[in-house]
């Protein structure tokens, strides 16, 4: 039984997992049904608690994947392999495990549908998670605004969504440029976040695009960095930084 | 009631040292909302306005002058990491408001980039916050909230603003960035004030 929710409150919800799929070696998506979930904006995270059974609990937050879809949530977690949650929610917990949560959580970090301007979505590694509610939210809401998606990852295994990313650039105004770090496909570079890929794979400052960047630290130190050398508002620029969530 | 997760154990570092709900952390995560602002010693202030209009300034070279102290504390973070024993040098916050005549009951902190938070004035006083710019013996780095930040470690650290510039003491509570959308007017991470209601 979902608990009934206090105004003005942010209660512990209790979920169940419908189902799960892997999107790499690593990374599992959750998709959860939460009764009484209140709907939730592209971007915002969710916290999700386990407990033991002698009482001891852990906490840690997760950024929803799903664009808003009723009481249906999807959670995407990368594996920290020596983590505490992260191993739980990848490896051990099945179909029609219940799973406390709350949220939805964060309202800065957030792209609303209703939104003119061109969308800049950064990302690094699993930063895509929240960014990929924004570009789904897109279809949902069958918005026009174009959508460029530079997506930084160590290798081509490591992609999360890349199947529908693929179909959606097709379907929508959606355009991605993929960075590697350590491996590239056959013929492509690797390298970091640059001046030069700012310059061909974002919109210029002249378009005064919404910017999204989500990654670890240094990623996205470096890609804020640049986007403001290249001349875009500091202020247009939302961040949303994590370290591995174990 | 919590819901037993099933196969769940949990690695429990940290014991009695940590507030619930929070997890040991040994590297130092940064979380800002926005590019980190490039901010000048050259040209940094930080100003206490109080609730009369009333300011106090000082500049980098006047703040560097003030009687600084050591400070030895656990941080906690409302994204569930903290960390035990961090080293900090910093300015109290007695210190800068010795000679501040105000009746507010509260503090509007607001920092370069457009950053604010709220805080309960008392909170600031009887040694309990700092402005600190050094960090594990080293000058604050910019993604930490260097030169300078509000230091205030009984609090979650979103209260402990960085590329902090200034106070503005309120005879009435206002709510700040994080505050507006949904995080707690207060934070005590023993009470795991992490949220409106909490």
């Amino acid at each position: 039984m979902a608990r009934a929710a206090v105004p003005g409150r942010l209660s512990w919800l209790v979920s169940t997992l419908a189902t799960s799929r892997d999107e790499t070696a690593s990374a599992r998506t959750l998709v959860l049904d939460v009764p009484g979930w209140p709907g939730h904006q592209a971007g915002q995270h969710v916290d999700v608690k386990l407990t033991a059974e002698d009482g001891y609990s852990a906490q840690r937050s997760y950024s929803i994947a799903s664009a808003p879809d009723g009481s249906s949530l999807e959670l995407t977690v990368q594996r920290i392999a020596d983590g505490e949650v992260s191993p739980y929610l990848t490896e051990v917990l099945g179909p029609g495990d219940p799973l406390e949560l709350r949220g939805p959580i964060g309202g800065w970090f957030v792209w609303p549908p209703g939104s003119a301007a061109p969308l800049l979505l950064v990302a690094g590694g699993s930063g895509i998670v929240p960014l990929m509610s924004m570009i789904r939210s897109h279809t949902v809401n069958k918005s026009k605004v174009p959508v460029r998606l530079i997506y930084s990852l160590r290798s081509p295994a490591d992609a999360l969504y890349a199947p529908e990313l693929s179909e959606r650039t097709v379907a929508s105004p959606l355009e991605v440029t993929y960075l590697y770090t350590r491996t590239a496909p056959t013929g492509m570079p690797t390298g970091r976040i640059n001046a030069d890929i700012i310059d061909t794979a974002a919109w210029p400052p002249s378009d005064k695009p919404a910017v999204f960047i989500c990654g670890p630290t240094g990623f996205v130190e470096a890609a804020a960095g640049l986007l403001v050398a290249a001349g875009h508002d500091p202020a247009a620029i939302k961040t949303e930084r994590f370290g591995p969530t174990s | 009631m919590s819901v037993i997760s099933r196969g769940f154990s949990g690695r429990r570092r940290g014991g009695e040292k940590l507030p619930p709900g929070q997890y040991l952390e040994t590297g130092f995560p940064v979380l800002s909302a926005g590019p980190t602002p490039p901010v000048q010693t050259a040209t940094w202030q930080f100003t206490i306005t109080t609730e009369t209009g009333e300011q106090q300034r000082w500049d980098w070279q006047q703040f560097m002058s003030l009687p600084a102290e050591q400070i030895t504390t656990d941080i906690h973070c409302v994204t569930k990491w903290s960390k035990l024993g961090t080293h900090w040098r910093g300015v109290s916050l007695d210190t800068l408001l010795q000679d501040v005549q105000t009746s507010a009951g509260y503090v509007m902190a607001r920092s370069y980039g457009g950053y604010t938070t709220n805080l309960p004035l008392p909170d600031l006083r009887d040694g309990k916050a700092w402005v600190a710019y050094e960090y594990e013996g080293q000058p604050l780095h910019p993604e930490h909230g260097g030169p300078a930040r509000l230091l205030v470690p009984h609090l979650y650290l979103w209260k402990s603003a960085k590329w902090v510039t200034g106070l503005d003491l309120m005879t009435h509570d206002r709510r700040g960035f994080w505050e507006q959308l949904g995080y707690h007017d207060y934070g005590d991470p023993w009470r795991e004030q992490r949220y409106q209601g909490d």
